[in-house]
């Protein structure tokens, strides 16, 4: 895999952080690749903005900021007005429902518009998992890691007990993407 | 246990390392973009039989851990800039009476308080020169999350072997990012104890150095019963202050210590030096742009290598020097106004290459490609 540079991006409480360090362990610790993660937050631990940054590379990786992603996910539509144009062109932008993309954009970028919050709702009843739906819709798009090292990353990662809940909202994440793909 | 595979944070790897390398007290106060050794410590000490304290500042952090050296444990404070500078008069206590001790600055944007989230490199002079006197200092500077870990058990080890404090100048981009490490298994790392006294208390004396200029610690307690002064001391541990003789051969013999040890404590490594026209020196989170930058260069068959500093001070000047002849310019990127190029520049003051400062103080990393301009500019 050459570097691929993956931001996630929405507000606190989304589980944007711990997404990315799973996505990061799944390929540094499961695929035996190289992996980074950065990650940055406003002041409140939920509400306000949060961002996770991946990269993932064969080779060694040096410099770690991303500047124009190769693959961008916006959970809120402020995310989406603040990174989507930075997406490299012929970049991949995921986006939940609901948040608006400009045509300038969309002509630039494979868009997926998908559900991601609803189904996270539907499969917990609550927005606990949207980071699970979403790796696994990221991951079955862009296979930037395998699904298995995914789950495998997933699982070392969450609480006990939650297990069936979030192996859930994963699959249904990769169901959302193969649909459309 | 054996080698292992771990996706690590920066000042997790510390902890870590830290843990590994014996220390056993941790006394500090939170601040960004340090905090999590403050909070990986104040879990993983009580599992070792180790003690956690969190102070009511900087000043009393430094103290604390001065303290727990002596009394026979190793000590480690964790900080930023601003409580780098509390820390900075304990500091030299330590540095004066040999008290063994590590200080972690994870440097963030000043002046003062100033980008407490943003990465910086503003504290390398302070670091040096940040206590009064003429101290000796080792000063380490991590550039991945490797050697953050590395660096850590090095620092400890220094400091007990040369009884003195040692400090790790981290940054808030190496602090905080996350990266894949294969960790050794730790019997394969070598972890270093302080010299003890081999004579009885009765001709104990307690700062007379061996032939390696380090004298043999006993720590308080022990019926080693001695006295420690910040004032200028002799050999029995007693005040000479106006002994000019004892001054001279103790600020000599403080600084030997590590003058006589340069070839182990001076790490440096040179990357694609070996034809190259133009060098860059860096260290720090911005030894990783311009590892990019020289990559990028040399795919465009520009000859261009890297001098990365794995310590700042003692400076590295023996290595620059190599090459001062050899190639056209040095180019010295750091996220400060300009504060070790003109380290640089005294290395090389006889010699032919040019010396190019490249700064950024915005609390944005240098990019490679800010680097592989000005290596252009060169050309």
């Amino acid at each position: 895999m050459e570097r691929c540079e993956i931001v996630l991006s929405g507000f606190g409480g989304q589980g944007i952080v711990l997404g990315g360090i799973i996505l990061a362990e799944a390929a540094a610790i499961y695929d035996d690749i190289n992996a980074t993660h950065n990650q940055s937050y406003g002041p409140e631990a939920r509400g306000g903005a949060s961002k996770s940054e991946v990269i993932i590379s064969k080779e060694v990786i040096h410099f770690p900021e991303i500047e124009y992603p190769d693959v961008l996910v916006a959970l809120t539509q402020e995310a989406a007005n603040k990174f989507a144009p930075t997406v490299k062109e012929q970049g991949v932008l995921i986006v939940d429902s609901g948040v608006k993309i400009n045509d300038q954009i969309k002509d630039k970028v494979k868009l997926y518009s998908l559900p991601i919050t609803e189904m996270a709702v539907k499969v917990a009843g609550s927005e606990i998992v949207t980071n699970m739906v979403t790796l696994g819709a990221l991951v079955a798009i862009t296979k930037v890691v395998s699904r298995e090292a995914l789950e495998k990353a997933m699982f070392s990662r969450i609480p006990k007990g939650t297990e069936e809940v979030n192996m859930k909202a994963l699959a249904q994440g990769f169901a959302l993407a193969e649909y459309l793909v | 246990m054996k080698r292992q595979v771990k996706l690590l944070q920066g000042n997790e790897a510390c902890a870590m390392a830290a843990v590994a390398a014996g220390v056993r007290f941790f006394a500090g106060y939170p601040i960004t973009p340090a905090t999590e050794i403050a909070e990986i410590l104040a879990q993983e000490l009580p599992k070792v039989g180790g003690t956690f304290i969190q102070m009511e500042d900087e000043i009393a952090s430094m103290a604390a851990v001065i303290g727990a050296s002596i009394g026979g444990v190793k000590g480690l404070t964790a900080t930023s800039g601003p409580g780098f500078t509390l820390k900075q008069e304990n500091l030299g206590y330590a540095a004066m009476v040999q008290v063994p001790c590590v200080i972690v600055n994870v440097q963030r944007g000043g002046p003062s308080t100033g980008m407490p989230t943003l990465p910086a490199q503003m504290d390398v002079m302070q670091a040096r020169w940040g206590t009064h006197g003429d101290h000796p200092i080792i000063v380490l500077c991590p550039s991945t999350v490797y050697e953050y870990y590395m660096l850590t058990i090095k620092a400890v080890n220094f400091s007990e072997m040369l009884r003195m404090p040692v400090i790790i100048l981290s940054d808030a981009v190496v602090g905080h990012l996350r990266e894949k490490v294969v960790l050794p298994d730790i019997s394969e790392i070598e972890i270093v104890e302080r010299k003890k006294a081999t004579v009885p208390p009765e001709e104990f004396l307690p700062f007379k150095p061996d032939a390696d200029d380090v004298p043999p610690f006993v720590s308080y307690g022990k019926g080693y019963r001695y006295h420690m002064t910040s004032n200028n001391y002799d050999e029995g541990g007693y005040p000479a202050t106006n002994n000019h003789q004892v001054a001279d051969k103790l600020l000599r013999r403080l600084h030997n210590k590590i003058e006589k040890r340069r070839g182990e404590i001076v790490m440096t490594e040179e990357i694609m030096m070996d034809d190259a026209e133009v060098a860059i020196f860096a260290y720090g989170c911005t030894a990783r742009s311009a590892y990019s930058a020289v990559e990028t260069a040399r795919a465009q068959g520009l000859k261009v290598g890297l001098i990365k500093a794995l310590t700042l001070w003692p400076f590295p000047r023996e290595v620059v020097e190599k090459y001062g002849d050899k190639v056209q310019a040095v180019i010295v990127p750091e996220m400060n106004m300009g504060q070790l190029v003109g380290e640089v520049e005294r290395a090389l003051k006889d010699k032919k290459a040019g010396v190019r400062p490249l700064n950024r103080f915005d609390g944005k990393m240098i990019t490679p490609e800010q680097i592989v301009s000005a290596v252009k500019e060169v050309k």
